[in-house]
């Protein structure tokens, strides 16, 4: 293919390696070494993942772990420019600084959608194996150049505000990934069967009401645990969904499936565990209090599992 | 026995210690404990490390959002909107999950996110909205607003993409039950997605306008 997921690796890895140079040469950072080693480490893993060893690379992820457990990573101070200047800079460009960021998604779809199987001589234009991914690089890549043409910036300037920007974001940029990670282990050692083992333990077989109240309450609880709504969804169809709800009560399995996974999407709304979507935009908006957007979720996310658990019992007890 | 991993975690997040610590504090036990060699862990780790590169993406877009910001994006986003009169942080908040949850519902999933939406655009927006009706933002209720923001984008994500035939979960549930011999339809299981995707919109677009209410008390409109 002609773009591939590994180019926007690779982009994703200067981005970062040109952070860890400025925060090398900053001596007003007194953990200037430690901080620039951690993401120069960082950058290397995004960078030549494929090509360096697993092994290697888990190393590599240890001790960028043991840097964040020793205070390591210390954030730079960055001097906050004054309202008046960035106000000045504001009325220079006014409406058409929106033009770069409505562009962002813009093209992505435009990409994902459009440029989806196109082949260029034979090869794929986009990695198949994730447009999106490559659609959204080559997006922001475009975006770039735009904004840097419109503000008169440079490289070397956009480089600075990404160091700003993942300076204050910190280790919470690790999380994701790292969490990822926690999940293969867990899966490879058998969480996953003994989790669904307990919870068939206390299914009691007769009553349908409180098998489809274990059932969705299995689905939330598993993916606070697991962090991932996928992980669970075969894990507690296989326990209980097949054998109770399909085989015993007559379910429609389509609409078991609509609604467990909503289910699960309400666990996903409050648990730590889904980094991506709670702690980072909580460190990308600057909040003090790192579960401040889970806190938020709550109350929503438990409406709708109480909505999901009485919708999925009407619907299997009417034989709609 | 490998439930311990588990149980680390939810000490180590109750006791506040850095999770990124704790995740790996746990993955590295619930290995050793499930008897899988100490080389092999770290194996894995670097290779499920590896592979899930794909989530720390927002990095691509710090340039942009970062050089946009120096310039004045987020003051811009905030003047557009307290322009509009009658605006109000829940009504901003409220729109947003509706583009972003019907966007998500037609597979337009990449239409938001909190790097590239949220922290440029849309809480600045909402913060804006603040400032124009109460001609002040605490840090607490800025904070409270900002939460908001991220809030309103996963809501509306969340229970807008499973009504999108093509995404993920559905396929991913529907290659679950061909391969235990249970008849199953997509598009049939998208649809029965639509009655919680409307009753999420319904419950936050009510929680939305409790917390204007809420933000009223708090800080009182300038018109009074």
């Amino acid at each position: 293919m002609i773009f591939s997921v590994e180019m926007i690796y690779v982009l994703m890895g200067i981005i970062v390696l040109g952070c860890s140079l400025y925060i090398f040469t900053d001596r007003t950072n007194s953990r200037r070494l430690t901080t620039g080693s951690f993401y120069l480490i960082y950058s290397i893993t995004l960078m030549f993942g494929k090509i360096i060893p697993p092994f290697y690379i888990g190393l590599m992820v240890i001790i960028m772990v043991l840097i964040i457990a020793g205070g390591g990573l210390k954030k730079s101070e960055h001097v906050e420019e004054s309202i008046t200047v960035k106000e000045e800079r504001r009325k220079r460009l006014g409406g058409r600084l929106f033009l770069p960021a409505i562009l962002i998604p813009i093209l992505t779809l435009a990409g994902s959608k459009l440029l989806d199987g196109v082949k260029i001589g034979g090869k794929a234009l986009l990695d198949p194996s994730n447009v999106t991914m490559v659609a959204l690089g080559l997006a922001c890549l475009t975006a770039i150049i735009f904004a840097m043409v419109m503000t008169r910036g440079t490289p070397a300037g956009a480089v600075k505000e990404s160091r700003r920007l993942l300076e204050s974001i910190g280790w919470a940029v690790l999380l994701p990934q790292l969490l990822a990670t926690l999940g293969t282990i867990y899966t490879n050692a058998g969480v996953g069967t003994v989790v669904s083992k307990a919870v068939t333990a206390i299914i009691p077989e007769g009553s349908l009401f409180w098998v489809v109240v274990i059932f969705c309450l299995g689905m939330a609880i598993f993916t606070m645990i697991m962090g991932n709504a996928f992980a669970a969804f075969p894990v507690m169809a296989a326990g209980i969904a097949i054998p109770f709800l399909i085989n015993q009560f007559d379910a429609n399995p389509n609409h078991i499936a609509a609604i467990s996974m909503f289910a699960g999407y309400c666990g996903t709304l409050m648990t730590p565990m889904a980094a991506n979507f709670n702690i980072v935009p909580a460190a990308l908006l600057d909040l003090k209090d790192k579960n401040h957007v889970i806190k938020v979720q709550v109350p929503t996310a438990l409406a709708v599992l109480a909505f999901n658990i009485v919708l999925m019992y009407l619907l299997v007890s009417l034989g709609v | 026995m490998v439930l311990i991993g588990v149980l680390l975690i939810m000490i180590g997040f109750v006791l506040r210690f850095n999770s990124a610590v704790v995740v790996t504090v746990s993955a590295l036990v619930t290995g050793m404990i499930a008897g899988i060699p100490i080389t092999s862990i770290i194996t894995q780790f670097g290779e499920a490390f590896t592979t899930n590169r794909y989530m720390s993406i927002l990095i691509v877009t710090l340039p942009v959002i970062g050089l946009l910001e120096k310039n004045g994006l987020q003051q811009q986003a905030s003047k557009v909107v307290s322009k509009i009169k009658a605006i109000t942080v829940g009504r901003v908040l409220t729109m947003y999950l509706l583009i972003r949850e019907v966007g998500a519902a037609l597979g337009l999933n990449s239409l938001g996110g909190h790097p590239q939406t949220v922290r440029p655009l849309i809480a600045p927006m909402a913060e804006g909205a603040a400032l124009s009706k109460y001609g002040k933002l605490p840090e607490k209720e800025q904070q409270e607003i900002r939460a908001h923001a991220a809030a309103t984008d996963n809501i509306g994500l969340f229970f807008g993409e499973d009504i999108f035939v093509a995404v993920g979960a559905i396929l991913l549930m529907n290659g679950f039950f061909e391969q235990n011999n249970i008849p199953a339809d997509p598009i049939s299981m998208a649809l029965w997605g639509i009655p919680t995707a409307i009753f999420a919109f319904i419950v936050h677009a009510i929680r939305l306008r409790m917390f204007d209410k809420k933000l009223d008390k708090r800080l009182g409109s300038r018109d009074q």
